[in-house]
């Protein structure tokens, strides 16, 4: 970004598993302070990156730098192990007290006990768990135990904090309570964090960054709004939440916008191309307006479409539903919404989003697709 | 049945009167198994817990030989390092011969090896990433392995009793490497064999319930120590 | 890491200082390797003799008592030091073939011929104990054998050759491959005849249900010899160890105590010492 170091640069790192290339990752540099959050489906690489920027695992090719400095050597990353924490997806508690558990990466340090004590009992209560202190590590909750993974692995105040998806086997009140605590601390700490997701609201919500992988490669690295909205390709589009993805060709162009063609129906969108590029149209639900036929009210919307509701889903705050305009189109509303609409399968509708809304994503015939709109 | 009966009769006589020469055979045999079982543990354990960890070509072959010398006939070990230690073989200049010390070395290699499986399996058992965990947390090799070792705790205290028992019963190697010299290398096993061999079985069976006594008291004491680490 | 590796250190320790306390701290020359037969030991008369021995001279006796088989075949490797043994045609052939050297003779016990009060073959009295086995065999009674090549074994085998009779095979025939003690146990259990030596037949009699039939045969002499084992043959036999003990055990004092042992126990003595004798002197 700007002349000063990264304090974690990876170059050219791979990863080989049984022969196949498993991690795959030119370059990816991470400033200090920030989160970056990694998402893509399991098998993605998720866990296999965290654990070769933390010098867990052996790079088959590749170097770590930390703060500039190339960890190879096997003391070199001793070295550096002890100045980072991991979080793994179990908590992976010892089998004594909590109080021991969050102590041990200070005992491991050779730290005096009154030093430990009080560190303990600071992070202890950061995570809200001083109450469970001497009670054993296995009699505990699965919330709890997380959260003395956490605070085991912040009480030896690491310079990056590794988290390999630890709220995924908690259920969504537990895990919603500890992104909170986890939130503050990490703000309050301002410890530069590399954590894999698999939800991705929980990475909208916590991170400075969000890289989106596939097969090894990172796909995406960019400021969450970026990368939600203007996702580079079709994988990443589905994969940051795009529900429309539509592919087409330039029809006609006029200064700034275009016409598409989409299976037989033109769609107006904002973006430079050339006449006749095959292009794909990313439009997030909820960019997409529902409004009962015959309606009176003026749009500015320059695509209104016809089309019958072929699926309603709920989807905890709001609902999602399908329509046919002859091309399929997702939109969310609210529950409100949907009795005001009277929304159910079969309904006739009227569909309309903005032609500023959407997304652009030039297919090149060779390279990689290339992303436009600001 | 009333032999039985008065062996047990001639057992706590023998006991409360603290018979020296009982006294004595005992207190060997403690010393004798217990030494082996805290060889075979610091062999067994550090043995185990490297090959759990380490990834090397032929690593499934040293498995099964681990798992097959589990179940080493114990007169076999006894034949071979009899061999080893006698005058005229390779080790003989030692002259330890017919010394609790080589019954202390046949006994070791009796139950190394199933201290070192069970150990094995015991640390295959924890979980995958615990290892990562633990290097995460800036542990030295020492340090995770020390760790591990303390988490496995439960099956490993499970390894050290099936070893001790293995060798505190054991007799074949003890009498071939020992001599059942009076006084000197005989211990609780080969002096039952002997007065059995002489028809003395009340004074048998009584030696065989000290036996019984003094094994259940050792792994009393092991089982307290296992069971004291469960969660309260 | 500072503090938790101080108690192995002391551990380390204390194994290192119990498993050095073993290491014989009498040293190679004074260890002296007997090699003797279980009916020897179990009687009892070496828990007497050896003490006196080792107390005058300094030396450590390991007395491994084993079958008279495995006594000669440690001293044809080497392993021993001294045999004291009681299988005459064994031994000679032993000295013979230049594996022992000075062979003197100690000491002589007897055996006898036990069985049932029911006496069913009918042997009690009769002098000749080829005879009695001649009986044994004919009458088809349970006789139980040690078969397990020792001494008594040996014997018993010569007195069946004596008798011409081919007892191996027979029914009436079993081999338990067991010590004498144990043997006798076994006879008495199934109410048949044995041949056993006379010390351990007296050490257990209250307890078997097993009379005397047959008795002071001199085929029934059981001779016991002393042997050094030969240094030429190997070196690393502890050559001095070996004599002093030969040369104890054949001496007055060593005598007298084989004279008198076992008669404050069982009336009678279970051994008659015999140094200095001629083989061919003893019995009738």
């Amino acid at each position: 970004m700007n002349g000063s170091r990264s304090i974690l640069e990876a170059k050219n790192l791979q990863v080989r598993k049984a022969g196949s290339l498993v991690l795959d990752v030119p370059l990816l540099r991470i400033e200090e302070g920030e989160i970056l959050s990694l998402i893509g489906p399991n098998g993605a690489g998720k866990t296999t990156l965290l654990q070769a920027m933390a010098r867990l695992i052996k790079l088959s090719q590749g170097e770590l730098c930390f703060r500039g400095e190339n960890v190879s050597s096997n003391h070199a990353q001793f070295e550096y192990r002890r100045r980072l924490a991991m979080v793994f997806q179990e908590p992976l508690l010892f089998d004594t007290t909590v109080y021991e558990n969050v102590a041990a990466g200070l005992k491991i340090r050779g730290i005096k006990k009154s030093a430990i004590q009080r560190t303990v009992a600071e992070n202890l209560k950061r995570f809200g768990i001083a109450h469970l202190a001497h009670r054993s590590a296995r009699k505990i909750s699965g919330g709890e135990a997380q959260r003395v993974a956490l605070a085991r692995a912040l009480a030896t105040q690491p310079e990056v904090l590794f988290l390999d998806e630890p709220f995924s086997s908690l259920d969504p009140p537990t895990r919603e309570s500890l992104l909170e605590d986890l939130e503050s601390v990490l703000r309050e700490t301002k410890t530069t964090t590399l954590m894999a997701v698999h939800d991705r609201m929980e990475a909208l919500r916590l991170s400075d960054l969000i890289a989106v992988m596939n097969h090894g490669r990172i796909l995406q690295v960019g400021p969450p709004g970026e990368v939600m909205n203007q996702p580079l390709d079709e994988f990443v589009a589905s994969f940051v939440g795009v529900e429309t993805i539509l592919s087409g060709q330039v029809v006609r162009k006029e200064g700034g916008s275009f016409i598409a063609s989409i299976q037989g129906h033109y769609i107006e969108a904002v973006g430079k191309v050339e006449l006749g590029e095959s292009v794909v149209l990313c439009i997030r639900p909820e960019n997409v307006t529902l409004m009962v036929p015959p309606f009176k009210e003026p749009t500015s919307a320059r695509n209104v479409f016809p089309g019958t509701i072929v699926k309603v889903t709920p989807l905890g705050l709001f609902y999602k539903v399908q329509l046919q305009c002859g091309f399929p189109l997702v939109a969310y509303v609210t529950s409100h919404s949907l009795e005001n609409l009277s929304l159910r399968e079969g309904k006739e509708m009227v569909a309309s989003f903005k032609a500023t809304s959407i997304h652009v994503v030039r297919k090149k015939e060779k390279g990689r697709p290339v992303s436009l709109n600001a | 049945m009333d032999l039985i009966f008065e062996g047990i009769l001639k057992a706590f006589f023998l006991l409360f009167t603290f018979d020296p020469e009982v006294m004595g055979i005992t207190l060997l045999s403690l010393e004798v198994s217990g030494a082996a079982t805290l060889i075979s543990l610091l062999i067994g354990i550090s043995a185990g817990t490297i090959i759990a960890l380490a990834e090397f070509p032929g690593r499934k072959i040293i498995v099964s030989l681990v798992n097959t010398g589990m179940g080493l006939p114990p007169v076999v070990v006894g034949l071979f390092v009899t061999i080893f230690l006698w005058r005229n073989g390779p080790l003989g200049f030692l002259g330890i011969l017919f010394t609790p010390l080589a019954m202390i070395i046949a006994q070791a290699v009796i139950a190394t090896p199933i201290v070192m499986g069970i150990t094995l399996a015991a640390i295959q058992a924890l979980p995958k990433n615990l290892r990562l965990q633990i290097m995460a947390l800036g542990a030295t090799r020492l340090q995770m392995v020390w760790i591990l070792v303390k988490e496995a705790k439960l099956p490993l205290l499970a390894g050290v009793m099936a070893g001790f028992g293995g060798v505190i019963s054991e007799v074949g190697a003890s009498i071939m490497v020992g001599g059942n010299i009076k006084g000197y290398s005989r211990v609780l096993t080969t002096a039952t064999v002997m007065e059995t061999s002489r028809g003395n079985f009340e004074v048998a069976i009584a030696l065989g319930i000290i036996l019984l006594l003094l094994a259940f008291f050792i792994n009393w004491i092991l089982t307290r120590i296992q069971q004291k680490e469960r969660p309260r | 890491m500072k503090r938790s590796k101080s108690p192995w250190i002391i551990f380390g320790g204390i194994i290192l200082l119990f498993v050095a306390g073993w290491i014989p701290a009498y040293g190679q020359q004074k260890n002296i390797i007997l090699a003797t037969t279980t009916s020897t030991q179990d009687s009892g008369l070496l828990d007497v003799l050896i003490p006196i021995f080792e107390k005058k001279t300094g030396y450590f006796v390991k007395t491994i008592a084993v079958g008279s088989g495995q006594a000669m075949a440690m001293g044809q490797k080497g392993e021993a030091d001294a045999l004291l043994v009681h299988s005459p045609a064994a031994e000679k052939k032993f000295v013979a073939e230049g594996y022992g050297v000075n062979r003197r003779i100690v000491m002589h016990n007897d055996f006898i011929v036990v069985g049932p009060a029911e006496d069913p073959a009918k042997i009690k009295g009769i002098k000749a104990t080829t005879s009695a086995f001649k009986k044994i065999a004919s009458a088809g009674a349970l006789f139980l054998s040690r078969g397990d090549n020792s001494g008594t074994h040996a014997k018993e085998k010569a007195i069946w050759k004596a008798a011409e009779i081919k007892a191996e095979g027979q029914k009436w025939y079993q081999q338990t491959g067991l010590g004498m003690g144990q043997t006798l146990n076994v006879a008495a259990e199934k109410k048949g005849y044995t041949l056993a030596d006379r010390g351990t037949y007296l050490a257990l009699k209250k307890n078997l249900r097993l009379d005397i039939l047959a008795e002071g045969d001199a085929i029934l002499l059981n001779v016991y010899h002393v042997i050094e084992v030969n240094p030429a043959k190997w070196p690393k036999v502890n050559v001095a160890g070996a004599k002093a003990f030969a040369d104890f055990i054949v001496a007055k004092e060593a005598q007298e105590v084989v004279k008198t042992f076992g008669v404050d126990k069982f009336g009678s003595p279970l051994f008659f010492p015999d140094a200095g004798k001629k083989e061919e002197e003893l019995g009738k």
